[in-house]
């Protein structure tokens, strides 16, 4: 254990509060996100998940608390900020636009301009290119479904919109890629596939917040399970430690994580 | 195996839409189509009514009519595209121009002290800065203090208008007094029988040059997906603050541009404005297939959009029809126009 303690945290939130209005989303919860790890985090609705990832993501600042990446402190003021730190996330409402295509969606806030005068004087998006890539980076995902790159994401169903949104946060993330509730519209075989990325992800080196309410998803692919209660961290545990009815009940309140139990460590 | 399967699921698909389905995916793509519809069956129907409709002199002359409010309809355009609303338009326009004249032309009846020494290029380049000060002011209001666009542009129409009758006072400047330049826009050129103002040039440039914006540029891609929807805008890393005050900031630009048009197209500068200017730009917009909700249209449609207008106005005279018809005309149009957009949204592939 004393080897594995010294590992600097990828991501971490200290003391994290987020209010709104009289509605306090965060108060005052912590999380650590250890370098090629997959990071559960699950909750009732309304624990603060969402909340908590969003700091991380740039999207909400917050009230006060610390956040480091790489153990050096940062203030994101917004998610490109995040993005230039490697952090790369699926929101849980996608955060696509509708009336563009897909390839406009996946390089939205960071298009690739033309080379040359094009792209310097007149400022010309490389479409062609982005669209290729576009299509490459679907193809490496395994999305066959998504034929045509140019198509309005309006026009996808649900799944195909969130297959959009996981495909772009994988092609840009370099370090962290935060999941919230990636599989909620996905089909068994489009969920599977998800996971899957997930692993070869943590295999790749990059380390994974995954926000799941699917506990079986959760315990296929975690390697720690941080459980979020009103607006803090009820504990942290493993699927080997505990089983899926131990973590229903931390979330409830049911069950209390003693501080021996709890794994704020990486476990390999 | 699975790929193959999937395609011949979705032949059968493509297979089993209606025609009227995929005319809404047709539609769908390029807005620009029901407007371009529109123009045509009313060219074909005012020129069956009467055949002068076609002859050069009438169409420079609708083209002539339709410079003003088909410059203004490209910043309108913008604006609408970020789910916005300019309803001060016309007022800023006529106080750009006001500025631009008063400015040119010294008069003891302004208030404004002759500081452009009656230089008009000086005087043209301040106007235009006046217009864009307008836009900062709108764009100001709206992304600092977080107001409907609907609300402060109401406000500042009064406040330009005001300001126009206290800064220049209530007198219109005549043609005579205008120095040359600025109604250079106003001169016209021959092309074959056709009679075109410089004015319809500088216009179409604008078109061009805003439609490459909008279309290849990641300024315009930002203007469409803050419009189609500002929270995924915003997470996706674009300020939709800043984007948005520079659509009014940029359309400010075009207002000054167009205060000078005004010039050169009518000929004097009067402080009173043409009271159908605000809503013909807006009407424009939306026959010409622009969402009023943001995030789709093309500038393409709104120049259609502009031409229907003055098309409609143009043909009804020539037939000899009551203008109340061409209100009628155009009110219907706006209805279909605004029910096609929603009903053109629902698409699915
Ligand atoms: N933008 C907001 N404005 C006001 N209240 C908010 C906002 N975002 C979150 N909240 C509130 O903060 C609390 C935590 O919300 P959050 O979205 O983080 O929960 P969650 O754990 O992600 O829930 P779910 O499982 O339903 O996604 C809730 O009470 C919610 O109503
Ligand atoms: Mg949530």
């Amino acid at each position: 254990m004393s080897a594995t303690t010294t590992v600097t945290p990828v991501v971490q939130g200290v003391n994290l509060v987020k209010t709104f209005g009289r509605v306090v989303a965060l108060d005052g919860a912590d999380l650590e996100l250890y370098p090629g790890e997959v990071l559960a985090v699950v909750g009732d609705n309304g624990a603060g998940k969402s909340s908590l990832i969003k700091c991380f993501s740039g999207a909400h600042i917050p009230d006060s608390g610390e956040m480091l990446i790489n153990g050096k402190k940062v203030e994101f003021k917004s998610t490109s900020e995040a993005r230039r730190h490697g952090v790369e996330t699926v929101f849980q409402t996608l955060a696509v636009a509708p009336a563009l295509d897909i390839a406009s969606n996946l390089y939205l806030g960071r298009e690739e301009r033309k080379p040359g005068v094009m792209g310097a004087v007149f400022r010309t998006l490389d479409k062609k290119r982005m669209r290729a890539d576009s299509a490459q980076h679907l193809k490496d995902l395994g999305i066959s479904t998504l034929q045509n790159i140019t198509q309005a994401v309006e026009t996808l169903s649900g799944g195909q919109r969130q297959a959009v949104a996981v495909a772009r946060a994988v092609a840009f993330g370099s370090q962290v890629i935060i999941l919230d509730e990636p599989t909620a519209a996905l089909g068994v075989n489009e969920s599977a596939r998800v996971l899957k990325m997930i692993q070869d992800l943590r295999d790749r080196g990059l380390s994974v917040i995954l926000i799941s309410h699917n506990m079986p998803q959760v315990f296929e692919v975690a390697d720690r399970i941080h459980v979020a209660r009103l607006g803090k961290r009820a504990g942290v545990v493993t699927p080997k430690s505990h089983s899926m009815n131990d973590v229903v009940a931390i979330m409830t309140g049911a069950m209390k994580v003693t501080a021996e139990e709890q794994q704020l460590t990486p476990v390999n | 195996m699975s790929t193959a399967t999937t395609s011949n699921l979705t032949e059968e698909f493509h297979e089993r839409r209606t025609p009227l389905q995929r005319l809404q995916g047709v539609l769908h793509k390029y807005p620009y189509l029901s407007p371009l519809i529109v123009l045509v069956v009313a060219v074909v129907i005012f020129y069956l009514l009467n055949d002068r409709f076609l002859l050069p002199q009438n169409i420079s002359f609708v083209t002539q009519q339709t410079v003003v409010v088909g410059t203004l309809a490209i910043a309108q355009t913008l604006i609408i595209l970020t789910a916005g609303i300019d309803l001060s338009i016309g007022a800023a326009t006529t106080l750009a121009q006001m500025a631009m004249a008063n400015l040119a032309v010294y008069t003891t009846a302004s208030n404004v002290l002759p500081i452009a020494g009656q230089n008009p290029y000086v005087a043209i380049f301040i106007g235009i800065l006046v217009g864009v000060l307008t836009g900062v002011i709108n764009g100001f209001l709206i992304v600092r203090l977080s107001l409907p666009p609907f609300i402060v542009t109401l406000g500042t129409l009064s406040v330009f208008t005001a300001l126009t009758l206290i800064l220049f006072k209530a007198r219109t400047i005549q043609k005579p007094e205008m120095p040359e330049v600025m109604q250079w826009l106003g001169n016209t050129f021959q092309i074959g029988e056709f009679q075109l103002l410089y004015g319809v040039v500088m216009m179409l440039i604008l078109y061009a040059i805003f439609g490459y914006i909008l279309k290849n540029t990641a300024w315009g891609l930002h203007v469409y997906a803050v419009g189609d929807d500002p929270n995924a805008a915003e997470l996706s890393g674009i300020s939709t603050k800043r984007v948005i005050f520079s659509v009014y900031v940029v359309a400010g630009l075009i207002v000054g541009i167009a205060a000078w048009l005004t010039i050169g197209r009518v000929g004097s500068a009067s402080p009173n404005p043409d009271p159908l200017l605000n809503l013909d730009t807006i009407t424009a917009v939306v026959i010409g297939g622009t969402s009023l909700f943001g995030g789709r249209g093309t500038i393409l449609g709104t120049l259609i959009g502009a031409l229907i207008i003055t098309v409609v106005q143009n043909g009804l005279s020539l037939a000899g029809l009551d203008q109340a018809y061409r209100v009628l005309a155009i009110g219907i149009l706006v209805i279909i126009a605004v029910a096609t957009d929603q009903w053109i949204r629902k698409v699915k592939a």
